[in-house]
């Protein structure tokens, strides 16, 4: 059954959209990532124009963090403080990276921007999941002793704060700073960015693990509804029905995907989850060194 | 009295000159299956029946055009291995859409000073770079490159033969509507030529248009995009929110 999406201005199978949703849906509810690095290149492999798929992509996240940010709300794992400052850079990187999003665009280098992101992203995450998931498999348990308290040039930065639910007295600006790059790459790729926020709350800033995810989900909505609202006003690339289908599919398999979880053998599943990653990100570097099928291309300006 | 008899005599005139115009069917009458060709939730491209009565002898052309707008072409080289969109011209007057459909090819009927005057096959489509500076070295291939992209994506057909006489006058064809196909006033003009002579024209309107639940979403987001934006927003945190509820009850 084909349905037309009114934004994106084609139409697409509904069923392999809702399977799509639901397979991706299953990974994050597998793995505990958003997914959101997996579901946008699927969507420029399906002909979604990549504009459109980012920010379509940024408002099916917001439903996804609302969704798991009330689970951790409920048991207290909520850093509300650190929140709001890595939410502030956030609004302040998304903001910047919408608008240019619309440079690019008017210039016709935007979906070279994105794929060149992911490219970048998929190749370090798929990397380092693989590795790790290998290293596990051999080794057998290698305990990791938590670093205790260390002084580094960080810790000599000035606007001092103390955030009482991480039990951390850091300087400001380094929440800030992640914020404002996640948010950057939410504008930019259409993902809530937790691939990159999480490894640095906890290697970065030294935040205890238990408030990670949950403080991460509260800043990507935030986020990602900025990134939404921006991208509907100055780039109208926000297609509602593409999103609502994915966040069906979505919700539904993330359900799945949490119950599956628990059952399978998590470094194995780990594994395959890094070779999909890298075949996606192979996939997105040979289309963009192949020689294309037409080298000139028809191009729209600004709005639409 | 005089003077009502003279305006009798006239409006009769009138009349009979009309109904004889009638009667001589010496224009071209053509008629769509559909005067509005709408996009739908489940749309994926369409078929228009056109059908009409040719007056006389002679070939029919068919050509529809989409609305006129500015096209950006861009031209993609390699730089490290990747490839980048580079060089890029604005072509004005193109049409959004363009098929056509004739009887016969094109060459065995149809003079080229006709055919370039109407604008009738692509070759004559005159488009022209707006801004001419910028396209020292020749915009020859990026216009070539238009055509083959248009007709790639099914929104340039050329393909004569397709249009039919039932008879002697009486003729039909399919215009092929694809899903990608954009909105607008679409002008159908037929061409009735004799022997090497433009005998009639024949110019119809076709809208189309989106419907229902797409149109309005498209409408929203264009004209409304910040209420647009917040409407997202909400819809996006209220599903997160009934599927936490629903899930946590389960």
């Amino acid at each position: 059954m084909q349905i037309y999406l009114p934004i994106a201005e084609m139409s697409v199978n509904i069923f392999l959209l809702l399977g799509l949703g639901g397979g991706v849906g299953m990974l994050s509810g597998i793995f505990g990532v958003g997914g959101g690095f997996l579901m946008t290149p699927l969507l420029f492999f399906m002909g979604i124009p990549p504009a459109v798929a980012v920010a379509t992509e940024a408002n099916q996240i917001v439903a996804s963090s609302v969704s798991g940010v009330l689970a951790h709300w409920r048991r207290g794992n909520v850093d509300i403080k650190m929140g709001g400052v890595l939410l502030f850079g956030g609004v302040l990187g998304s903001t910047f990276g919408v608008w240019l999003f619309s440079v690019l665009r008017e210039l016709g280098y935007i979906d070279l921007v994105i794929k060149l992101s992911y490219v970048v992203f998929l190749t370090i995450i798929g990397s380092l999941m693989l590795i790790e998931s290998v290293k596990s498999m051999r080794a057998t348990k290698h305990a990791v002793k938590s670093k205790a308290h260390r002084h580094t040039w960080m810790h000599g930065l000035p606007f001092k704060m103390r955030f009482r639910k991480s039990r951390l007295y850091i300087s400001a600006l380094l929440p800030l700073a992640i914020g404002f790059f996640v948010g950057l790459l939410a504008a930019i790729m259409g993902v809530g960015g937790g691939f990159v926020m999480v490894p640095a709350m906890i290697y970065l800033l030294g935040m205890p693990t238990s408030v990670v995810i949950g403080t991460s989900l509260l800043q990507i909505i935030f986020v990602t509804a900025n990134v939404t609202l921006l991208q509907a006003i100055n780039n109208q690339t926000v297609d509602v029905v593409l999103a609502m289908l994915l966040m069906i599919g979505g919700v539904i398999g993330a359900q799945v995907g949490t119950r599956i979880g628990g059952l399978l053998n998590g470094e194995q599943l780990r594994g395959l989850l890094a070779l999909i990653v890298l075949g996606v990100c192979a996939k997105l570097s040979f289309d963009l060194v192949v020689t294309p099928e037409d080298i000139y291309s028809l191009g729209t300006r600004g709005g639409h | 009295m005089i003077k009502r008899l003279f305006t009798l005599t006239f409006l009769s005139a009138v009349l009979v000159f009309g109904l004889f115009r009638v009667a001589s069917a010496s224009e071209i009458t053509v008629d769509l299956a559909d005067p509005v060709v709408q996009i739908t939730a489940g749309f994926s491209g369409t078929d228009l029946l056109l059908f009409g009565v040719a007056p006389g002898e002679g070939d029919i052309v068919i050509v529809v055009r989409g609305p006129i707008h500015d096209q950006i072409v861009r031209k993609k080289d390699q730089v490290l291995g990747v490839w980048v969109n580079r060089d890029e011209i604005t072509l004005e007057n193109v049409p959004a859409f363009y098929a056509m459909a004739s009887n016969r090819a094109l060459d065995e009927f149809l003079p080229g000073g006709i055919a370039n005057i109407h604008q009738i096959g692509l070759e004559n489509l005159q488009f022209q770079p707006k801004d001419k500076s910028e396209v020292a070295g020749g915009w020859d291939h990026f216009r070539h490159a238009l055509l083959r992209n248009k007709q790639r994506q099914g929104l340039y057909t050329w393909d004569p033969l397709t249009l039919i006489f039932k008879g002697n006058r009486l003729f039909r064809t399919k215009v092929r509507f694809p899903a990608n196909v954009s909105v607008g006033t679409f002008g159908i003009e037929t061409y009735l030529i004799r022997k090497g002579e433009l005998v009639d024209t024949h110019t119809t309107l076709l809208n189309v248009r989106k419907f229902g639940v797409e149109a309005s979403v498209y409408d929203f987001a264009h004209r409304q995009s910040f209420a647009y934006g917040i409407l997202a927003i909400v819809i996006a945190c209220f599903a997160g929110w009934a599927a936490n509820a629903a899930f946590r009850k389960a």
